[in-house]
């Protein structure tokens, strides 16, 4: 079976600095990668380069069979991106930014009010103006956006940030069910307690190339152990297994 | 393509109607130009009437270029330029759709500002055509070509201030054209002048221009 995701040696500049070094990851269609590493790592340089947003100057890149070298903009329709900004117009209201972003994409609407309810955007809040909601709720209609469009690709860039303790259960729960139905899923995360019981991989970036990679078939809770270790970070050890 | 475009124009419409920044900042800016330009000339009718029809287009220069400014800085909040990059549009259904909505506001300011001409000016129109039509031909080429400008400079830092640099020097020739068009509408031109070429040149401009940002607007916004 073709990869979701296939680099080898990609290169990706901004301007001058080398976002991308070089890098090599393989991603399987259906698999959830969790992407860590330190700040200016290459985390969010490898989901934009996958969204065909980062020109790739050398090695390969191909996407969801398209080779992002070629023609870097084909690959769009089907990834879906949540970035640290949640890509909203202010004056427009939560619906008419999510049917806008769907019908944008070519989607059809059909799915857009199943996805609101989800996400706990009902009654009035639908046809608030996004310019009067919280970044947590902000951050919802951006998730509403994706589950509408139901991409093959997911790219989030730190989810978690700005939700609250339900929001972050019912992200979990949305990126699992996006998996079930055949989503591939790259996610970049500083928060390991939040990101790792998503995960079937995890991959370290530093300076724009993969460090190490594991595969989380042990307890999440041994893994996080190892994490804290290596971080130095606090957080309440759980103990959900991944597959 | 066209479907792109009427998403895009809608939207773009749409969020207008909501902030009225166009009807409630750019408009009441474009009349005190007008205004501004009156007092300059002093209390005798006569340089106004002769000066009406430029000072209509110097007016709907600097209107274009506040529209196309707040039609580039919708897309520059909250990574909505990358969201766009991102749906998959058609480039050249995005640039025709900001385009027209950005000519459907100029097409309002434009009537605010004849009217302004008129009441303030004392100017009479002969040709209610030839001014209907030079008001078509040139919104067509200053959206299109201010289009094209804000895409330029959407991805710089001094956008503010580089696109009315880079756009005022261009839109030369929809100035002279809109004007002498309208001075042969309103009586003021030289004797014998028509509106027939004048029009022909604005029409040539914006076919130009719409031409080049369907077929380039595409790269422009992948490299800002």
């Amino acid at each position: 079976m073709a990869s979701a995701v296939f680099l080898r040696a990609a290169v990706a500049l901004t301007g001058r600095f080398p976002a991308l070094a070089g890098i090599d990851l393989i991603v399987a269609p259906g698999e959830t990668l969790v992407l860590q590493g330190p700040n200016g790592a290459g985390k969010t340089s490898v989901l934009r380069a996958c969204a065909g947003l980062l020109p790739i100057t050398g090695g390969d890149a191909v996407v969801l069979g398209h080779d992002l070298r070629r023609n870097p903009s084909a690959v769009r329709r089907q990834v879906g991106m949540l970035g640290h900004a949640a890509a909203l117009y202010d004056e427009l209201s939560v619906v008419e930014n999510v049917r806008f972003a769907v019908r944008a994409a070519g989607g059809g609407v059909d799915g857009i009010d199943a996805a609101l309810d989800r996400l706990g955007l009902t009654g009035r809040l639908r046809r608030t103006t996004v310019a009067r909601l919280s970044a947590g709720q902000r951050r919802r209609v951006a998730l509403a956006v994706l589950m509408a469009r139901r991409p093959a690709l997911w790219l989030l860039d730190e989810p978690h940030a700005a939700l609250d303790a339900e929001a972050r259960a019912l992200l979990g729960a949305v990126i699992t069910e996006s998996v079930a139905h055949g989503s591939t899923v790259l996610l970049a995360s500083h928060e390991p307690e939040a990101s790792l019981p998503l995960a079937d991989r995890v991959v370290s970036l530093a300076g724009g190339r993969v460090v190490d990679e594991r595969s989380l078939s042990r307890p999440v809770s041994a893994v996080m152990a190892a994490e804290a270790e290596t971080t130095s970070r606090p957080f309440v050890v759980g103990d959900v297994h991944v597959a | 393509m066209w479907r792109d475009a009427l998403l895009v124009a809608g939207k773009d419409l749409r969020i207008e109607m909501r902030s009225r920044v166009v009807l409630n900042q750019v408009a009441p800016f474009a009349i005190v130009v007008l205004v501004l330009f009156a007092f300059a000339l002093g209390p005798d009718r006569t340089p106004m009437v002769q000066g009406a029809a430029g000072l209509f287009w110097v007016a709907v220069l600097f209107a274009a270029v506040l529209a196309v400014q707040r039609s580039f800085a919708l897309e520059a909040n909250d990574g909505t330029r990358d969201g766009l990059r991102l749906s998959g549009l058609d480039p050249a259904g995005i640039f025709l759709g900001k385009a027209a909505a950005v000519a459907a506001q100029l097409i309002v300011l434009e009537v605010l500002l004849a009217a302004g001409v008129v009441l303030f000016y004392g100017a009479h129109v002969r040709s209610y055509g030839a001014v209907v039509a030079a008001c078509a031909a040139g919104t067509a080429g200053l959206a299109a070509v201010g289009t094209l400008y804000g895409a330029l400079a959407a991805g710089v830092r001094v956008r503010e201030t580089l696109l009315p640099f880079l756009l005022l020097p261009v839109v030369a020739p929809v100035l002279l054209a809109g004007t002498r068009a309208w001075q042969a509408a309103l009586g003021t031109g030289p004797g014998g002048d028509t509106a027939g070429p004048w029009l022909s040149l604005l029409l040539v401009f914006a076919a130009v221009y719409l031409s080049l940002g369907v077929v380039i607007f595409g790269s422009l916004q992948e490299s800002g």
